[in-house]
């Protein structure tokens, strides 16, 4: 084996039983850590093949549904702002770029900025997340927006505020909803809940995954403080990036098919 | 087979673990709460295992009386006699409603049979092989000292056994009335205002998060972790099995996860999605449930023949025939099982669609066939030793066989017009489910149930029990076919007079049944209390784990096995003019010299 020159890292703290990466071994019943790195790899990429699958039953559930009622979904998609989406799509791509980067740093024992870059990875789903929630979901659902909304301008504003006048209320926009709940009172198409059911569902469960993702992100950073990873064990900061790479992509396929249909 | 290099002769050599400072993997290492916390923070494959083994007899127990109810209230129809009232409302007297009125009995019923079905396929059936007798065995019959991912196996016990609690509570909660396949739009409004169907669905979506887990290492515990010299084709094939169940289990889960998930948000967020009321469609929700549910099947029978795979080698002392044909239509009837779905669907769904997944449907004979044929062709001049793991290997093939030949005319799309719904299926699926799968699951447990624990069991009673449950199960089921060819629709609660007769005697058998299986759990606790200590190697098999010592270390292997033989190369092992009474006769050196010798004399022939 390659012998690695071996900078100590600017740790804070090896003392709570982290074994720090140049003493890595694999586990017992692994032969050895190449061996053990391979069966994680396999093991994340079967995982991987699961959750496309579970995102698979959604897809379908849109063909079949965009099949049956074509203005549902065209009418029900006008209402996205393909601006937001394409941003979104941005700052996915981007935090996809820093987490691969950092895997590239703990290889390179760069760990000033392996931290920095998935730091920069975890703001990036926070900033997803926000956007998806703030200027998507919240106003089409109760009609309420965010203060810095730039959509503001367009609507009439009916003077109602909420929080400390961080929302504000515009009249006829809110209603649109999943299902039963779906009452938005200018909606031309009687079919046009199972559009919000199939987006919110789609969305919702694809940012449960986001969130999910900075978890794993976040257990990384930590163990990459604790000088854990280096350039001869870096399986978890690999493993992560393949996790937050899946988010991406399923993001990648559901942008185009909710954002940019007419 | 598989034997050990001289490098490991010691572990071979010595008979059951005596003088290793280890000591079995069931030795206490403390007290009573020091042992508990130790099981429950084990990450020991073969303790998963166990933990496995008691959850799903556990599971087993209550489905199986769950069973017993549905067969009592169905040993006299419902009716209103005159002068008499309403008469054959067993559920409801029994649970202290003799007043109940027909809806209300009716309604007992109809939980009673979704918990029973519930309970048996996603809490006993699907784990019961490959978590239970998979987990301890996997690992030690390719050579590895534990699964891949050991922490994961525990979770993946833990989210069983949080999945199981969620499907009580449903029931302590009431119960539920959609049967185990939930369909859609009556699991959508039924008792719409009670949680208790969320909670059951929920079961379901967390208990195969459980299976995809548990598949997602078997799969690549099968690809890492084999001992030097086991090739693909040097596995036996209860790994072979495994490891087809196992791609399965990771590929066709997460679909019905998808689908439970979207009937939760159905009822809890009104999304609508499979809503006829609300625009949606139920036709995709049958799509859905039975794109999984019909690998699922497959999921349940493949771990059945696994097992069938090692009992009939090993205990006709033979070769088995057909290695790899039997590998290959593991992993055929795994790829064909994707492509039939619709076969649950005739009546939903287009006429040209039911054409083409009949056509596809039979496909799944031919490698189930060949399977079968291959076991035969196994026996076939074979020592065959009447042990009671090959009395359910037989009873086995014999309702396996049955279960598979009635599953053509239901296959076929004009005899299913006729069959769809009716008692027939029910018979049908139980042949292959509980003739097939529990019935090898029980044989697994007969055949290992000496290396698990170190205990025999006294075989006479265990084959007396083995022959009742053969009677019972006959008696129940074979009843059915008729009142299916009849009419009888399933999940009726009561019938015409005309079926009565048919339906007491199917009654009697479920008794019986319960009897036979009652003793089997005697013969079982009986060994563990007072069973003579069990040899390592009680029926001369020669797979890797009749190598280790019973019950098995905790490592394992004392050092990494290398594999030099077939798993049933008995030919090649066995001195020559042996007799099966000798066993356990050959120990390693020799079997090690035997393997040497017959590899001089084909050294031109020999393989990679």
């Amino acid at each position: 084996m390659t012998t690695v020159p071996i900078r100590e890292t600017e740790s804070h703290a090896t003392a709570t039983g982290a074994v720090p990466w140049h003493k890595y071994k694999a586990a017992h019943h692994f032969r050895n850590k190449e061996e053990e790195f391979d069966g994680v790899k396999l093991g994340m990429w079967l995982f991987l093949a699961t959750e496309v699958l579970l995102f698979s039953g959604l897809f379908c559930a849109y063909a079949v549904f965009r099949i049956l009622h074509p203005e549902a979904f065209t009418n029900g998609s006008s209402y996205l702002d393909w601006r937001w989406g394409g941003l979104n799509t941005v700052v996915l791509l981007v935090s996809s770029y820093t987490m691969a980067a950092s895997i590239r740093n703990v290889q390179l024992q760069q760990f000033a900025r392996a931290k920095f870059n998935l730091l920069f990875t975890m703001a990036c789903g926070l900033a997803f997340l926000c956007i998806k929630f703030l200027f998507e979901y919240t106003p089409k659902w109760s009609g309420w927006f965010f203060v810095l909304d730039p959509a503001l301008s367009h609507h009439e504003d009916s003077g109602k505020r909420a929080l400390g006048g961080l929302f504000h209320f515009v009249e006829g926009y809110g209603g649109k909803r999943p299902g039963e709940w779906f009452d938005y009172p200018f909606s031309t198409d009687n079919y046009e809940h199972l559009w919000w059911s199939v987006y919110y569902s789609a969305t919702g469960i694809h940012a449960t995954h986001v969130i999910i993702g900075m978890g794993l992100i976040a257990w990384v950073y930590l163990r990459v403080r604790k000088g854990m990873y280096g350039p001869t064990h870096y399986t978890g900061v690999e493993m992560a990036g393949l996790y937050w790479h899946l988010v991406d992509l399923i993001w990648i396929f559901l942008f185009p098919l909710l954002y940019l249909i007419h | 087979m598989a034997t050990i290099d001289d490098r490991n002769a010691d572990t071979l050599g010595s008979a059951a673990g005596h003088g290793h400072d280890e000591g079995s993997y069931l030795t206490p290492r403390g007290g009573l709460i020091t042992t508990i916390w130790d099981w429950a923070t084990t990450v020991d494959h073969k303790k998963i295992g166990v933990m496995y083994l008691a959850a799903v007899l556990m599971m087993f127990f209550f489905g199986g009386v769950a069973a017993l109810a549905v067969r009592t209230e169905l040993f006299s129809p419902v009716r209103e006699v005159p002068g008499e009232g309403i008469t054959g409302q067993w559920l409801g007297s029994f649970l202290g409603n003799p007043d109940a009125s027909i809806a209300e009995n009716n309604n007992l019923y109809n939980r009673a049979f979704t918990l029973h079905g519930a309970i048996m396929v996603f809490m006993v059936i699907i784990p019961s092989v490959p978590a239970a007798l998979g987990n301890f065995f996997l690992p030690i019959m390719i050579g590895a000292k534990d699964v891949a991912f050991p922490r994961l196996n525990l979770l993946s016990w833990y989210i069983y056994v949080t999945g199981s609690i969620f499907g009580i509570m449903s029931i302590l909660m009431g119960g539920v009335d959609t049967g185990w396949t939930f369909y859609t739009p009556y699991s959508t409004t039924t008792d719409a205002d009670q949680m208790r169907v969320v909670y059951m669905v929920l079961a379901a979506f967390i208990l195969g998060f459980s299976s995809i887990l548990t598949g997602l290492n078997f799969v690549v515990t099968t690809h890492k972790l084999r001992a030097p010299g086991m090739g693909w084709f040097d596995m036996p094939l209860f790994v072979w099995a495994v490891y087809a169940t196992s791609i399965l289990q990771v590929l066709a889960t997460p679909v019905i996860g998808i689908t439970l998930l979207l009937l939760v948000f159905e009822r809890l967020f009104r999304v609508g999605i499979f809503d006829p009321g609300l625009g949606g469609d139920p036709v995709l929700f049958q799509h859905f449930f039975w794109f999984y549910s019909h690998p699922v099947v497959y999921v349940m029978i493949l771990p059945g023949m696994a097992v069938i795979n090692e009992i009939i080698p090993v205990h006709s002392h033979k070769k088995i025939f057909g290695y790899r044909s039997m590998a290959f239509a593991s992993l055929g009837i795994a790829a064909v099982s994707f492509l039939v779905w619709g076969h649950h669907m005739f009546t939903s769904t287009g006429e040209l669609a039911a054409t083409v997944f009949s056509a596809l449907t039979f496909l799944v004979a031919v490698p189930t066939a060949v399977k079968v044929f291959n076991w035969l062709g196994t026996l076939y001049k074979g020592s065959i030793s009447m042990t009671p793991p090959m009395v359910y290997a037989l009873m086995f093939l014999f309702l396996f066989t049955i279960g598979g030949l009635t599953g053509l005319p239901l296959a076929t799309l004009s005899t299913d017009m006729h069959l769809h719904d009716s008692y027939f299926v029910v018979a049908h699926f139980h042949y292959v489910m509980m003739g097939g799968t529990i019935i090898a699951f029980i044989g697994g447990l007969h055949h290992w149930w000496p290396k698990m624990f170190g205990r025999m069991y006294n075989e006479r009673a265990a084959i007396v029990f083995a022959l009742v449950q053969f009677v019972g199960f006959n008696v129940t089921f074979f009843t059915q076919f008729i009142l299916g060819t009849r009419g009888m629709p399933r999940r009726y609660a009561s019938y015409v007079d005309e079926f009565q007769t048919l339906h007491q005697i199917s009654t009697f058998g479920s008794y019986i049944l319960a009897i036979g299986f009652t003793g089997s759990l005697a013969v079982f606790v009986h060994s563990l209390l007072a069973g003579k200590k069990a040899p390592q190697n009680p029926w001369g098999g020669l797979t890797l784990e009749w190598h280790v010592e019973s019950p098995p270390s905790t490592h394992n292997f004392h050092k990494e096995p290398i594999v030099h033989h077939g798993p049933y190369d008995f030919d090649t092992i066995l001195p020559p003019g042996w007799d099966p009474k000798d066993y356990p006769v050959p120990n390693a050196h020799e079997q090690a010299e035997a393997y040497a010798k017959a590899q001089h004399s084909h050294v031109g022939s020999s393989h990679h």
